[in-house]
């Protein structure tokens, strides 16, 4: 399976990866605030991931980690 | 296999941006660059007077800080003495192309072996929005407040456009960094901006168009959308000068 | 080699050059562009940079990276010229760089006259750039004090990480005297390992900023350089005291009028007048001390100067107004012929100022 980690706590909530994710499977947290007071982002379906990496690419605080089984 | 991760020039320190703000991206495509053509080392980054004043925090390499506009005068500086170093800066509009126009023009004129990027928003973000050489006309801003009017503040500058006329740059491009698409491109471009450099070509400059969310008073998504509108019709995407400028390596400078 | 006579401007680019200065960045403006010429021609003779720059901003700001990159750079120019770089200056300081900076005034303010004057002495010692800081001042009086000043500027540079003045006029810039450069004193270039010029993977990344928000710690950043300061008006003063010691009128004179001035303390001494010259080299730091404790002595103090008298505060202020401090000058570009300088001395000494 294809993995996705996000560094919680330095996720600005900004949602550029949710909006690029071309599964619509990124979505903020709205349950949750992490360490900065953010809703952070998550992965709501990992199996469904591609790993084409797009919400790396639009993370503009490089928190996300994309690896490809 | 890791697909992606976090660029090593990447200094591991958090980010003062805005929610959103494109600087981060291009912060980071730089930083990939810089790893991937391995010249961390021999890297002296010159950071501008505006939102990204803190760039030197952000990044491996030494970094020095430039009074407002002034970064490619400085940036002359440390390459003349140092050519063998990569030189790049990192500017706004305000710094860019107001009052650092002449240190930007003729630093394009000498063909300095520099990299540029220049970071297009509209607006000074860091003083809260006011009017900038690139704010569109009839766009809004806390010193356009009835929007730009060509009568009272004139018209703004297409700095690629501007710069391609001279004869020491080698290499310019507009990008943008409101999807995934074209941040690829982008990065394309800043990889070739460096390059360029490594190989004595002359100026690159790279005009990425990008958000300033908090200024424009839009959500992150919603401000990639205006530059997607209204601001890539404006200022056009593409390239606007690719040659060797300044002999390459067979020049000595 | 022999003496050579030469130019007061090209001495002060010979001299840096033999400094081991590679790098001038400058602008052409009336009266010292012989500096950018002639390092135009000399620079690449010996592996070194003249670069015209596309104005004197730019030039200081070039002068900024250069000197942040590790070597030795100068720039010159003249009043208006220098007015433009004191934000350059000031970041200068506030990053504690080294780098030598040549002024050769000419009549202002704005664009003034061609002429020498010496109208730029507050912005010098007071005044260019923002913020706490101390530019290290020094005043040469002739041709081979142009060149030997100029060495000296580059080792004190060097030594503290301060930008250190040259303030010349424009008679020394374009008088021409006979100059041994042989004789003149160099100091080394020492290594900076704060320099931002690519860390090799060998060492930490350095950062060369004057960026400090937080108020405590841009303050520990002002009383560290205050620090350097201190040190610098302890040990190194200088001046040349002329027949001061049984004085009873002092002049106080620096660069051109302090030339002016002697020859007429030489004919108030004819005359029968205990004169003498105290003639700053550096004016920042000022000759404090040693005007103190001739104020005890002598009777009277003379500040001659190109200018509307920029000097004679720090001339009371050093002396602590034990005595009067008095002034004479021309200004606009004139010269004052030691004989005028006479007719003032006679007047302090017949009591009839």
């Amino acid at each position: 399976m294809n993995k996705v980690i996000f560094e919680t706590d330095a996720c600005k909530g900004c949602g550029l990866c949710a909006a690029a994710c071309p599964k619509g499977i990124i979505s903020l947290d709205t349950s949750a605030l992490n360490a900065k007071g953010y809703h952070p982002a998550q992965i709501t379906d990992e199996k469904a991931c591609i790993a084409c990496a797009s919400c790396a690419v639009m993370c503009p605080d490089a928190v996300i980690t994309v690896i490809k089984e | 296999m890791i697909v992606y991760k976090r660029p090593e020039a990447l200094s591991k320190v958090p980010m003062h941006y805005c929610p959103g703000c494109t600087h981060g991206i291009v912060h980071r495509l730089v930083a990939e660059v810089i790893d991937e053509l391995n010249i961390e080392k021999d890297t002296v980054g010159v950071a501008p007077v505006g939102c990204a004043v803190f760039a030197y925090n952000y990044f491996e390499c030494d970094f020095i800080e430039a009074s407002h506009g002034r970064a490619p005068a400085v940036a002359t500086g440390i390459k003349r003495t140092h050519p063998d170093k990569i030189v790049f800066t990192y500017q706004g509009d305000g710094d860019l192309a107001a009052i650092g126009t002449a240190e930007t023009v003729h630093a394009a004129a000498r063909g300095e072996n520099i990299t540029i990027i220049f970071i297009n928003n509209t607006n000074y973000g860091m003083t809260g929005g006011q009017m900038a050489p690139t704010t569109m006309p009839g766009q809004v801003t806390t010193t356009s407040p009835y929007g730009r009017q060509k009568m009272i503040q004139g018209n703004p500058i297409h700095v690629c456009e501007m710069l391609s006329t001279l004869d020491g740059v080698a290499y310019a491009e507009r990008v943008a960094v409101n999807s995934v698409k074209n941040v690829r491109a982008a990065k394309k471009a800043i990889k070739k901006a460096f390059q360029n450099q490594i190989d004595k070509k002359g100026l690159s400059i790279v005009e990425v168009l990008s958000t300033c969310p908090t200024n424009w008073g839009m959500s992150p998504t919603d401000a990639l959308k205006f530059v997607d509108e209204k601001m890539i019709p404006f200022y056009p995407l593409g390239v606007y000068a690719d040659r060797n400028a300044m002999g390459g390596d067979n020049n000595d400078k | 080699m022999a003496k050579v006579l030469i130019k007061g401007n090209e001495a002060v680019a010979e001299a840096a050059i033999r400094s081991g200065c590679r790098y001038y960045f400058g602008y052409p403006i009336t009266p010292q562009t012989e500096i950018a010429e002639y390092m135009a021609k000399k620079m690449p003779t010996v592996g070194g940079l003249c670069l015209q720059a596309e104005s004197e901003v730019a030039a200081i700001n070039m002068v900024y990276g250069a000197s942040a990159s590790g070597v030795r750079v100068m720039t010159s120019s003249s009043s208006p010229g220098i007015s433009l770089k004191s934000e350059g200056v000031s970041y200068i300081v506030g990053c504690d760089l080294p780098c030598v900076i040549l002024n050769v005034q000419r009549g202002g303010p704005g664009l003034g006259g061609i002429q020498p004057s010496q109208s730029d002495y507050y912005q010098a010692t007071k005044a260019l750039g923002h913020g706490d800081m101390q530019l290290f001042v020094l005043a040469p009086s002739s041709v081979q004090e142009m060149a030997q000043l100029t060495a000296d500027a580059f080792g004190i540079a060097d030594k503290y990480r301060m930008p250190v003045l040259i303030l010349a006029d424009g008679a020394l810039g374009q008088m021409m005297e006979p100059v041994d450069f042989d004789a003149l004193k160099f100091t080394p270039e020492p290594e900076k390992p704060w320099a931002v010029n690519g860390h090799g993977g060998a060492r930490k990344k350095n950062i060369i900023t004057s960026l400090f928000l937080k108020p405590e710690e841009l303050e520990a950043n002002v009383l560290e350089r205050d620090k350097k300061y201190k040190e610098v008006n302890e040990n190194e003063v200088r001046y040349e005291n002329y027949l001061c010691d049984d004085a009873d009128i002092i002049i106080v004179s620096f660069g051109i009028t302090a030339r002016i001035s002697k020859a007429a303390v030489n004919e108030a001494r004819k005359a029968g007048i205990k004169a003498g010259l105290l003639r700053p080299i550096t004016l920042s730091p000022f000759p404090s001390e040693i005007l103190n404790k001739l104020a005890d002595k002598a009777s009277a103090f003379l500040s001659v100067e190109l200018n509307m008298g920029q000097m004679v505060n720090d001339v009371k202020l050093a002396t602590q107004c034990k005595k009067p401090v008095y002034f004479y000058g021309r200004t606009g570009g004139s010269l004052m012929s030691s004989d005028d300088v006479l007719d003032e001395i006679k007047k302090i000494s017949g009591g009839l100022k």
